[in-house]
Formats: C-alpha cells, sequence, structure tokens
C-alpha cells in the first residue's frame, strides 16, 4: 500500500473522532428520559382532563402546527376538547394556563431531545411561578 | 455486466420514486386522521362570535382628527401589537431606521402626494392624518410574496403568517403606501410593556397593521377604533347595506390614498 | 478533471489563500448579522434592499452575458469563440452562486429559505427568479464540465449536450428578464416601473458581462499559457461596443419619458440620482461618475482604431465595468426606494459589516472562477489548444 503512513494515522484519526461521542460516554449509563411535569395548580384542581386527545407527548409537534395554520390562515380559533366544550387554540392563552410550568412542562423534553423549537421567540412565556 | 447495472440503476430509481410517493401518500393519510383526531370529529371553528361574510372597511374622518386623539390611536395599537421602540441606530441618524409602524401620523401632503393643492382649507393641511394599511382589494404585497407569508383573508383582511416569512422584503418593495415594517433586530430588547395576550415578533420579520383580525374574530372593533372617542374612525362591514360605514360612505365625499395604483384601498378618508 | 485544480505554482496557492481567507473573514461578519439581525447593515423601514440585492442584479447579467459567447460559436458557427466559451460559462457558474448567496445573506430569516421551496407561489417573481436561476446554473455546469471533458477525451459532445446549450439561450435571457421583473412589476416604484427594464438589463449585462471576461482573457494572456487569439477578442470587443451603446441609449430613454411627460413620480428618482433631492446627495456623485464613464467608455470603444488597440481597450473595459456597476450595482435598487411612497427622502448607505459581508461572497464566486478556469485551461493545455 502506497503512502500506508499517512493513511493509517488518518484512518485512527478519523474513527477516534467517530467514537469520541461513544468512548466518552463509556460507562456513564444512558440518562433517563424526562416527563413532563403536570403538576401546576390549575391541573390538579382539575377533574376530568379537558384537552388531551391522545398522545399529546408524541404528537403535539403536529398539533400546533395544524393549529396553528387554522387560527393563522383559516381565522379558525376553536376546537372541541374531548369535554366537547370549544377551546381556543391558543398556545399562550390555551395550553399555558393551565400548564403554567414551561420550565417543567416544555423544556426539560426539548433540551434531553436537543429541539429549539422558536415558540418563545414570539409568544409570551407564562410568568414564572413562585 | 454494464447493462445489469444499468437495470439496477432504473430499477433502484422506480423503487425510490415508489417509496417516496407511498410515504407522501401515506402521510397524508396520516394528517387526515390527525386533523379529525385532534382538531375533533366537528373540525375547528371560527369564534361564534366572528361576523360571518364581512369584508371590512375603514373610514378615516380627519375633520375629527386632533394631535391628542390620534396619539391615544396609536397607543392602543402600539400596545395591544407588542410593537416596539427601537432607540435610534446610530447617534446623530436622521430618522429610525429600525422603526416599527403599524398606524402613525403623516403630514396631508405625504398621505396624499399629488394632491395638495394650492390655498387648500389650513384646516386639511395643518393637521397631520392617520396612515395604516390600506388592506386592499387588490393587494401588491400578496401578489409578490414568495411563500405565501403574507395573504388575503376572506374578509378582505391582508394578514401576515409570520411563522412563515422568510424576510425577503418584497413586499416592502411593492407596497405603495410605505405601510409594512421589518424586525431589523430583536424585538424583545427594546423597551416594551408586553401585552401577553398578543405574540411579540422575532427578528428578521416583516409586519404591519392587521385590522386588528385577532378582535374581529370575536367580533370586536379594532383597538384605534375602540380608542377614538369621537367618531374620528368608523369601521364595519362593506357588505353589509346597513352598516354605519355604508352609511357614512353614502353621506360624504371620500378619498383614498394612490388610486392609480389599482390596489383598491379599504381605508376612505373624509378631507 | 478537478485534480488538476490540485495542481500549481506558489502564485496559484497563494491566490486561493487569500480568497479562503476573505471567504473566511466575510463568514465571520455574516454570523454577526445572523445573531444580531439585519440591523448591522445600512438597511432601513424606507430603503429595505441595498448593497445586496444591487449585487445580485448585477452579477446576474454577470451570468446571462455568458450566452453572448453561447450563442455566435454554437449557434452561428463562430470558431474564433471556440477556446473562450467555456470560460464564460464557467463565469456564469459563479456569478450565479454569487446571486443565490447575496439572495441568502439578504433573508431576515434565512432558515426558513426552504419556504420558498415548501410553499411554492407561482404568483411570485422571486418564485420564478429561483427557478430560472437554479436552472440556469445547473445547465452550465453541465455544459461546461461535460464539453470540457470530452474535449479531453478527444471526441466530440453527445446530442443531448447539444439539446442543452440551445436551452441554456432562452434561459440566460430568462435570468435577467426575470430579474428585471422583480422591480418592473411594483406598482408604487415608479423609477422601476418601466417596460424597458428587462431590455435595459439585458444591454447592461451583455456590455458588462463579456467586458468582466475580456479581462480576464487578458491576465489569462499575460500570466498563462493560455491564449484566446486576436480574433475573439476584436469580435467581443464588437459586442460589447453595440451592447454598451444600447444600454446608454436605453438610459436616455427613460430620461425622456421622465422630464417630458414630467410626471412627478417618474422625474424624482432621477432628480434625486442627478441633483439630489431635498437635501439627499448620496448617489450624485455615483450616478455622474458613471455617465462620465460610459461617454468616455463610448469614445474608446467606438472608433475601430481605439478598440482594436489593446492600450486603450483594457482601460475602455475597466471603465466599462465601473460605469456599468456604479449603475446597476449601487444606484438602480437604492434609488427605486428614494424617495419612499410617503415623498420621504430618507438615503442609504451600506456599513462596514455589509461590505465585508459582500466581499466574502465575491471571494466565493473568485474562488469557484478560479478553480474552473484552472480546470478547464489545464485540459486546453493538455490537449494542446492553449496556445495560439
Amino acid at each position: 500500500m502506497y503512502d500506508s503512513g499517512k493513511i493509517i494515522t488518518g484512518l485512527v484519526i478519523f474513527v477516534a473522532l467517530f467514537a469520541s461521542p461513544f468512548i466518552l460516554n463509556v460507562g456513564g449509563g444512558a440518562p433517563a428520559v424526562p416527563q413532563p411535569s403536570l403538576d401546576t395548580p390549575a391541573i390538579k384542581s382539575m377533574g376530568n382532563p379537558v384537552c388531551v386527545r391522545e398522545n399529546m407527548q408524541a404528537n403535539h409537534m403536529q398539533v400546533l402546527d395544524l393549529w396553528r395554520d387554522s387560527v393563522v390562515r383559516d381565522s379558525n380559533h376553536t376546537a372541541p376538547g374531548i369535554d366537547g366544550q370549544l377551546y381556543e387554540m391558543s398556545l399562550s392563552n390555551t395550553c399555558m394556563e393551565c400548564h403554567s410550568n414551561k420550565a417543567e412542562f416544555c423544556d426539560r423534553c426539548h433540551t434531553y431531545a436537543a429541539v429549539d423549537p422558536f415558540c418563545w421567540d414570539c409568544h409570551i412565556e407564562p410568568p414564572k411561578e413562585g | 455486466m454494464k447493462s445489469d447495472r444499468r437495470h439496477f440503476l432504473k430499477a433502484a430509481g422506480v423503487a425510490t420514486i415508489g417509496v417516496a410517493a407511498g410515504a407522501t401518500a401515506a402521510e397524508a393519510n396520516l394528517l387526515d386522521s390527525a386533523k379529525e383526531l385532534l382538531l375533533g370529529p366537528k373540525g375547528a371553528a371560527p369564534y361564534p362570535e366572528a361576523k360571518k361574510g364581512a369584508r371590512w372597511a375603514m373610514v378615516v374622518d380627519t375633520r375629527k382628527l386632533t394631535a391628542e386623539s390620534m396619539e391615544k390611536m396609536i397607543h392602543a395599537c402600539n400596545h395591544a401589537h407588542n410593537i416596539p421602540l427601537h432607540p435610534l441606530r446610530k447617534k446623530g441618524d436622521k430618522y429610525n431606521k429600525d422603526e416599527i409602524k403599524w398606524i402613525w401620523e403623516e403630514e396631508f401632503e405625504n398621505a396624499f402626494p399629488g394632491q395638495m393643492n394650492e390655498h387648500l382649507p389650513p384646516k386639511v393641511t395643518q393637521n397631520e392624518v392617520l396612515v395604516l394599511c390600506n388592506q386592499c382589494e387588490n393587494p401588491a404585497c400578496v401578489r409578490v410574496c414568495p411563500t405565501k407569508a403574507t395573504f388575503q383573508r376572506e374578509d378582505g383582511i391582508v394578514i401576515m403568517d409570520f411563522h412563515r416569512c422568510i424576510g425577503c422584503r418584497f413586499c416592502m418593495a411593492a407596497c405603495p403606501y410605505g405601510s409594512r415594517s421589518f424586525n431589523f433586530k430583536d424585538p424583545r430588547i427594546a423597551s416594551l410593556e408586553i401585552n401577553p395576550e398578543f405574540p411579540t415578533r422575532m427578528k428578521g420579520v416583516v409586519e404591519k397593521c392587521n385590522f386588528c383580525a385577532e378582535q374581529l374574530d370575536k367580533g370586536l372593533q379594532p383597538h384605534c377604533v375602540e380608542a377614538c372617542k369621537n367618531g374620528e374612525l368608523v369601521f364595519g362591514d362593506m357588505n353589509d347595506p346597513e352598516s354605519e360605514i355604508r352609511k357614512v360612505l353614502r353621506n360624504n365625499y371620500t378619498i383614498r390614498r394612490k388610486p392609480e395604483v389599482g390596489t383598491q384601498p379599504q381605508v376612505y378618508y373624509i378631507v | 478533471m478537478l485534480e488538476k485544480a490540485l495542481t500549481g505554482d506558489s502564485k496559484y496557492w497563494g491566490w486561493i489563500g487569500f480568497l479562503l481567507l476573505l471567504i473566511a473573514v466575510g463568514f465571520g461578519a455574516y454570523l454577526r448579522q445572523f445573531n444580531e439581525g439585519l440591523t448591522l447593515t445600512g438597511l432601513s423601514r424606507d430603503v429595505s434592499w441595498g448593497f445586496y440585492i444591487a449585487q445580485l442584479t448585477y452579477l446576474v447579467g454577470v451570468a446571462a452575458s455568458g450566452v453572448m459567447l453561447v450563442m455566435p460559436y454554437y449557434l452561428h458557427d463562430h470558431k474564433a469563440f471556440g477556446k473562450i466559451t467555456i470560460l464564460g460559462e464557467f463565469m456564469a457558474v459563479g456569478a450565479i452562486t454569487m446571486c443565490l448567496l447575496f439572495v441568502l445573506v439578504d433573508l431576515g430569516q434565512p432558515m426558513r429559505m426552504m419556504n420558498m421551496i415548501i410553499f411554492p407561489t407561482p404568483n411570485s417573481v422571486l418564485f420564478w427568479d429561483m427557478v430560472v436561476l437554479n436552472t440556469y446554473m445547473f445547465l452550465n455546469i453541465i455544459i461546461g464540465w461535460t464539453v470540457l471533458q470530452n474535449e479531453r477525451k478527444g471526441i466530440h459532445y453527445q446530442k443531448w449536450v447539444k439539446v442543452l446549450i440551445y436551452l441554456s439561450i432562452p434561459f440566460a435571457v430568462s435570468i435577467h428578464t426575470v430579474t428585471a421583473f422583480l422591480y418592473a412589476g411594483l406598482p408604487g416604484r415608479h423609477f422601476w416601473l418601466t417596460a424597458i427594464m428587462a431590455p435595459r438589463f439585458l444591454a447592461g449585462a451583455f456590455c458588462a458581462g463579456p467586458a468582466i471576461l475580456l479581462l480576464i482573457v487578458f491576465f489569462l494572456r499575460r500570466f498563462t499559457s493560455f491564449d484566446a487569439g486576436d480574433k475573439a477578442i476584436k469580435s467581443l470587443a464588437v459586442i460589447i461596443t453595440y451592447a454598451m451603446i444600447l444600454n446608454v441609449f436605453f438610459l436616455l430613454l427613460e430620461l425622456f419619458t421622465a422630464f417630458y411627460s414630467q410626471l412627478p413620480g417618474h422625474m424624482h428618482a432621477f432628480v434625486y440620482l442627478f441633483a439630489g433631492l431635498h437635501g439627499g446627495h448620496a448617489l450624485v456623485p455615483v450616478m455622474w461618475a458613471s455617465v462620465i464613464l460610459a461617454v468616455i467608455v463610448l469614445i474608446l470603444l467606438i472608433p475601430p482604431k481605439f478598440r482594436n488597440n489593446y492600450n486603450l481597450l483594457i482601460p475602455a473595459l475597466i471603465m466599462l465595468v465601473l460605469s456599468t456597476w456604479l449603475e446597476k450595482g449601487v444606484a438602480l435598487v437604492v434609488a427605486g426606494f428614494i424617495p419612499n411612497p410617503l415623498e420621504h427622502v430618507n438615503e442609504y448607505a451600506p456599513t462596514l459589516n455589509e461590505l465585508v459581508i459582500s466581499v466574502g461572497v465575491y471571494a466565493v464566486g473568485a474562488l469557484i472562477v478560479t478553480v474552473l478556469y484552472k480546470i478547464a485551461i489545464g485540459v486546453k493545455a493538455e490537449v494542446g489548444d492553449a496556445a495560439h
């Protein structure tokens, strides 16, 4: 093999870089998947859930996307909750009314999943509790 | 060998297209079922208070405008829509390059260039007039937007989808009235008394007056109209012959800004 | 063929290194703009497009001008252009890359750029500009590369390449026409609202682009083994002369319509450009410099005796590039916004950060053109077609 020294050195560097995340985390164990907290006064005092239709944790991106287009582009602001009542499709004014714990409800998982949605660049965060 | 490779590539190409088409169809199905699931079997609906079949328009009675009343209306809008007050970009700048405005005051000759006759009554020319997005029936900004981020609703309102705007500013070049502003910087860094019910914007998107669509959808009047006490602004439904705005238009001669550009503004002025 | 770009003398690598340095500095400046927003530019609520979009406009012309070589060579069998047509095609690739980058750095939300494809909007001219620019770029890459590869192998290019070549001719016209439509279809901007915007753009392009190419040809003749030949140089100079005459003629037509009709909207921008308006004079020296240079250029280009004297031709070409750049790459876009729709005069000047980013983009274009030319000249030298 020509230039075997250079090639092997290059390969070693490549493999070391590529595997570095695994090597550095050896023995650390995977961090536990965080769960969104539902521990807010508004939710606790609630009898039956009103908004959750189906596995919101998995689908909320699509839900919010649909709601956004529905509200902004079609002027359809309301949708029935599972209790049959109409609710305003609004992140700041409906969702976060009850889920007022943004840090535990949104940010914790987003940080874990390394996603950075730009909701809060424009929409106003609920005031910090306490 | 060579022909085998060719066949393989062809088959692979067809397979790729097939899979892509299948995935798209599956996604469309998913979306349909998701829509039913997420928006309920009845789907999403407007607020019950929203007026159906309306075509919104405004009359500005410049005879009644005073510096004080205009300031009130502008403030009501700025506050409701979280409009930032950016400082001058550089000390000594002749004008505010970062400025955002939805409704503001202009001299008569600037609002109506070419209609500045000689010896006009001083009360016409001395007072400033209010200008805002004209909510054109034939909007140039909507025509040029490459992403449909600015679009026209069924009730005629020309509105921005801030989520979609890429900040190309073609609409600002197209607007014949200078009604659009661009977020040259993050609005949240400006001094701003935030109204939590309405979002701010982010840097890099265009914004403008939305005729208070958020109010109209709830059956309410625009903030500037709510703020005026002496009927300076008349707002209403052009499709309703009995509406106040139709009466006002019947009884007064009104003018519009730059009628010659064919945009059909829906803001009328009594001078 | 790419390997030809990987061998070169120290001057070649020095130039590449210099360009990479400029690109790095420009990229750093862009990161600042990306984080803080377009407030770092000189743009404002009133002048919402400026240096970036003006460069886009100018460079679209440079890209389109490749057709001034392609058409005589492939359609009229003008053999003298045989050697330099590839240079025109590769220059177009570099120019369009710069155009696309200038659009990108001008966007407020560049991360959402793909919205133009996710939500395609055929009624927007910008949508069509994206379509034709990208198509034209790919056409030139494919045509240039394939023809060069076949030349190296000593075979004639394939039929399908010919089809693409014919296709590239209307596309060259279309990129500049569609770019003119960005401006010429806006109801409130009198300065741009002119049916001869597209022809004006094309005339400007067909003199400025070939002028830049010809300057490169002179450079290559001096410093490399590549010689385009006197015949090609002289024919191209004739094309440049006619195009420049048309360019100036079209500007005079605009002036006539504005000032004979006395329509205020049409006159304002020209008054602003040539004399200043309401205390705004920023572009007056730019516009007069452009006009004076244009007159000198015409004097030097029209008489064959001057034009065929390379000692006069080269400075004439430099002045031509400068004159057209001042007019289209600086004044044309900015003046459309002044006075604003409310007849206020608020002026614009690019900031340092804006200019550094622009230099970075130009360096990317120069790098692409350098590498592609290195390959083309290497291949020509290999098959013995370089020297005249």
